[in-house]
């Protein structure tokens, strides 16, 4: 689908305000009760829901266009080609890459990261390097170094954040020394919502020739992302995060660091031509795609990424922050709750603990509600761990979140209370 | 499923003011459990009298339903044989996981845990002091360290 196709199918005409009840209606699952109640769905961090243009665009694919991709000269291969590679050009106007020699399509974030700790990783650290991180990593951007530094004997160090959930600068510069050869930090935190000063970072670890890496996962579906005014050397993402399907994300990569790296996974696809002896690797991006890709997921990704340009990435962003707004101001308004991560910059993001009630038990009485959110360490144990935390409740809203969700939730944390005394 | 069915009046009393809770010192073993979906984290010393719990304290922080999963566990196994504790853990495993199943009819207060066996998320947190205490009885029998 073009943008054109997508902007004229959009619930938002261009022009009108933000009607967050017409985007709702693109999802279908949002339609759907939970429990008995009506689905308030404010686990959009962890997952967000697809909608129809997504759905869609796949039962399309299935449909009427699927074979292997880059082999058969029938029709369907070249269509499925067409389609997948359509996608790939989408990413990149969405990233606002340079070329889609720059877009590797991978599973997820995870595997954006595991693929360049294992290629670019291996070959640029040994014994007493170091990879700088922040407290604030989901385990994703964290464990893979931690392998890649037992695997090459460098160290992992972390920048310390502030009690309200930012990241101590000062501290960070700090750290950043001649031993450094990598930063790979959040652009936005999915425990609390921070957003990471991004272009201050990347500006700082460049002026020392110090490559960056940035976990996007949860910045894609409520910023405008452009990689190249960011001037990141490395950008991950997840489809599932961003309206699309599970299973596909996204690895940018700038293109003269993607070049001197080698393939991190050896199979078809990602050869030109191989002997028993040896191969020659495929161009880029495709030297780090091998085997059959995920094809259906990067048409869905696609759809997803032309629907959110549809909806106007500056208004979804507007409508989230307000949903924020509102959404910490009526949580603090209740007795003895605690917004945990208060940064001036946040996205939609709210996480909490109440006195006297444990997170877990929080999200089943929720849940009765039909209202779902998210409860635990949010895979961001370190984090918890500088709070004191255990575990915290998380709710995150997306374009389809409207006011109305938010009084819902205020309703079921009045119960929890009244409940739990 | 009703909400009351999970948060019973024993459960929400046995949370609020958890029965046996601390540390015994000295003790005949002492065992670790930690729940890594929810954090949970449960601290059991326990003082052994032949084959029977002379004595037993937990502590830790967990949910509701894993806290007073670990009260009512404590005040039904004090006293109790090895064998009787077998048993009984048996049974409060069957309740734990068999949504609608009968319960063995001996459990007493433990029969406040039933309704956990329809939040199949949730099962692991009334489990979690039980498999600590499992793991605290098998260090108690292991034989001395000569070390």
């Amino acid at each position: 689908m073009s943008v054109k196709a997508a902007a004229a199918r959009s619930a938002v005409p261009a022009g009108q305000a933000f009607d967050a009840a017409r985007v709702r209606a693109d999802f279908p699952i949002l339609a759907r009760e939970v429990n008995g109640k009506p689905l308030v769905y404010l686990d959009s961090a962890a997952s967000s829901q697809r909608p129809l243009a997504v759905l869609r665009a796949v039962e399309h694919y299935e449909t009427r266009l699927h074979a292997n991709v880059h082999r058969g000269v029938h029709s369907l291969s070249q269509w499925a080609t067409a389609a997948y590679e359509g996608a790939r050009e989408t990413v990149r106007r969405f990233i606002n890459a340079r070329s889609v020699r720059e877009i590797v399509f991978v599973r997820g974030t995870t595997e954006a990261i595991n693929l360049v700790a294992n290629s670019w990783g291996r070959g640029h650290l040994q014994a007493g390097d170091e990879i700088l991180i922040t407290y604030l990593e989901h385990h994703a951007n964290i464990v893979p170094w931690q392998m890649l530094c037992a695997a090459t004997g460098a160290r992992l160090v972390a920048a310390p954040v502030k009690p309200d959930g930012e990241l101590d600068l000062e501290s960070f510069r700090a750290m950043l020394s001649t031993r450094t050869r990598l930063v790979a930090v959040a652009h936005v935190s999915n425990a609390l919502g921070t957003v990471l000063p991004v272009q201050e970072i990347v500006h700082l670890a460049h002026a020392r020739g110090i490559p960056v890496l940035l976990d996007g996962a949860q910045a894609i579906a409520h910023q405008a992302v452009d990689v190249q005014s960011l001037d990141c050397d490395f950008y991950a993402f997840s489809g599932h995060k961003v309206y699309g399907p599970t299973g596909i994300g996204v690895l940018y990569a700038r293109e003269s660091l993607l070049a001197a790296m080698p393939p991190w996974q050896g199979g078809g696809d990602m050869i030109l031509s191989v002997s028993i002896q040896q191969s020659t690797y495929n161009e880029l991006p495709w030297r780090f795609e091998a085997g059959t890709p995920n094809i259906s997921g990067a048409v869905g990704l696609g759809a997803a990424l032309e629907y959110l340009e549809s909806l106007g990435r500056e208004a979804v962003a507007a409508h989230e922050h307000a949903l924020l707004l509102l959404a910490s101001e009526r949580l603090a308004s209740l007795p003895r709750l605690k917004l945990i991560g208060t940064a001036s910059d946040k996205a939609a993001v709210v996480s909490f603990t109440m006195d006297g009630v444990h997170p877990h038990d929080i999200g089943t009485i929720l849940d009765s509600e039909g209202i779902a959110i998210r409860t635990g360490h949010h895979c961001a144990m370190p984090i918890m761990e500088f709070y004191g935390l255990a575990a915290t409740a998380r709710a995150s809203f997306g374009c389809y979140n409207s006011a109305e969700d938010v009084e819902r939730l205020l309703e079921g944390l009045t119960k929890v209370r009244k409940l739990f005394g | 499923m009703e909400l009351k069915e999970l948060y019973r009046d024993v459960i929400l009393d046995h949370n609020r003011s958890p029965r046996n809770f601390g540390r015994l010192d000295p003790a005949d073993a002492h065992s670790a459990g930690h729940n890594p979906l929810c954090g949970d984290k449960l601290n059991l010393t326990l003082r052994m009298q032949g084959d029977r719990i002379e004595d037993l304290r937990f502590e830790g922080q967990g949910c509701a339903i894993s806290t007073a999963s670990a009260s009512l566990m404590t005040e039904a196994v004090k006293g109790r044989s090895l064998e009787e504790i077998a048993r009984l853990y048996e049974a409060v495993h069957a309740l734990l996981t068999a949504p609608g199943g009968a319960a063995a009819p001996d459990l007493g207060k433990l029969m406040a845990l039933a309704g956990v066996a329809e939040y199949p998320a949730r099962v692991k947190c009334a489990t979690l002091c039980w498999h600590t205490l499992n793991a605290a009885l098998e260090r108690a029998q292991a034989p001395v360290s000569t070390e």
